[in-house]
């Protein structure tokens, strides 16, 4: 009895400075990667090549879903709004949730869950099977060579794909809005244009993504980096990817939310 | 310089999402029809402006003609001190009156601009000297349980 709590007790304690310890090698990897960040520039094909595997195939998934959410923001809206007399404003509440909330942090999560985790699987195979090792014996540095291009990539298409999700979403709304529901098409885009602001929302939501883009990369390359060189290891940590993304893109909302509102005022 | 396919998808991925966040900005957000616009300041003071932020509204018989760019406490007379960009296009006359009100009861509060006869114009950087505060709904409450006890007294 008391040798299992021990065990558990001394298990937790591991976990625990385990993490930690990840923490500090994770940042130590990060100041790596972008000290070594001069190769992705220079020859930019590298970059054009790894946003083309992140961003071109995480495309449809991200405009379907954003449609989706649209669509369901709209009619859940009205809804509500039918109560309060007030479904014009349906625009306005679905443009405004979009551009602030769930563009950005819907589609860092499907980009964690869709581009993330082939980065961490790609980069822990690439390790499994030495390639990187390899690398590194031909004085190519895998840093440079592999993981870089994986990051700016990541962060160049983020934003973008938020914004493709965001428009997708207003289309949607717009769709179960005025075309099935029949609200008034001038007073939807009047009551939206009139609420949402360029520089306070859209602009906001563009730096959420930004930062959602370098986290959840940063997590995806760390982990396949880090992974155990077996098969068990880079499935542990592709999993790890999608978990840790995940809750590191809703404290991180959490955070910057708090910041942004506070400097609106 | 050879051409791949890379490149051709790379640059729809690219233009697909500037032009989206160009739908955002202009669509949605609205950009061109505030803010890039010629427009002259007035300042306005108030004794009390309630509920009044930056960024609300100045109206002129419900037109939105521009916005509150600051708001500011003049140490000296304990007055606040609202200035307001006005649209170039829209000229008012000296002696406009700067009134705060709230539109319904629970609606936004805003600035209402009432033009007098003068026949000079407001410029740049223009006072409004004639001004009404926000109707505070908790004095009104208050007064008017005092004047109900005074005159419930008489009797």
């Amino acid at each position: 009895m008391l040798k299992s709590v021990r065990l558990q007790l001394g298990r937790l304690g591991h976990n625990f400075i385990d993490s930690i310890w990840r923490v500090g090698s994770m940042t130590r990897f990060f100041y790596l990667l972008l000290s070594e960040s001069g190769t992705s520039f220079k020859r930019f094909r590298l970059v054009m090549r790894e946003v083309y595997f992140v961003g071109v195939q995480s495309f449809v998934i991200i405009a379907v879903s954003g449609l989706f959410v649209g669509m369901v923001l709209g009619l859940q809206g009205y809804e509500t709004l039918q109560r309060y007399g007030a479904t014009e404003s349906i625009g306005m509440l679905v443009a405004l949730s979009l551009v602030r909330e769930l563009g950005p942090v819907v589609a860092a999560l499907l980009f964690a869950s869709r581009a993330g985790s082939a980065i961490t699987a790609e980069i822990g195979l690439m390790k499994a099977t030495e390639q990187l090792t390899a690398m590194d014996m031909m004085a190519v540095s895998p840093m440079a060579r592999v993981i870089a291009p994986r990051f700016w990539a990541g962060v160049i298409s983020m934003p973008l794909l938020a914004a493709i999700f965001s428009a997708m979403g207003v289309f949607g709304g717009y769709l179960v809005g005025v075309v099935l529901i029949g609200v008034d098409s001038g007073a939807f885009w009047s009551q939206m244009q009139a609420a949402v602001d360029v520089r306070y929302d859209v602009f906001n939501g563009v730096v959420k993504s930004f930062v959602f883009g370098i986290a959840v990369t940063v997590i995806a390359t760390f982990e396949g980096f880090d992974a155990p060189p077996t098969a068990e290891g880079v499935s542990g940590a592709t999993t790890r990817t999608v978990v840790s993304s995940a809750l590191t893109i809703l404290a991180l909302d959490l955070v910057l939310t708090a910041f942004m509102l506070r400097a609106s005022d | 310089m050879e051409r791949t396919t890379i490149d051709l998808w790379f640059g729809a991925f690219v233009s697909a999402g500037f032009a989206a966040l160009l739908i955002l900005a202009l669509k949605v957000g609205n950009i061109g029809a505030e803010g890039q616009r010629d427009s002259y300041k007035v300042e306005a003071r108030f004794d009390n402006i309630g509920g009044l932020k930056v960024r609300a509204p100045a109206k002129a018989a419900g037109v939105v003609v521009g916005r509150v760019e600051r708001i500011r406490l003049d140490s000296a007379t304990y007055q606040a001190v609202v200035t307001i960009k006005i649209d170039r296009g829209y000229q008012f006359t000296t002696d406009t009156i700067a009134s705060i009100l709230t539109s319904g009861l629970l609606g936004e509060v805003y600035i209402g601009l009432d033009a007098g006869g003068d026949a000079k114009m407001l410029a740049d950087g223009g006072n409004l000297t004639k001004t009404q505060s926000a109707v505070i709904l908790e004095k009104l409450i208050g007064q008017f349980l005092v004047d109900k006890a005074a005159s419930g007294g008489g009797k």
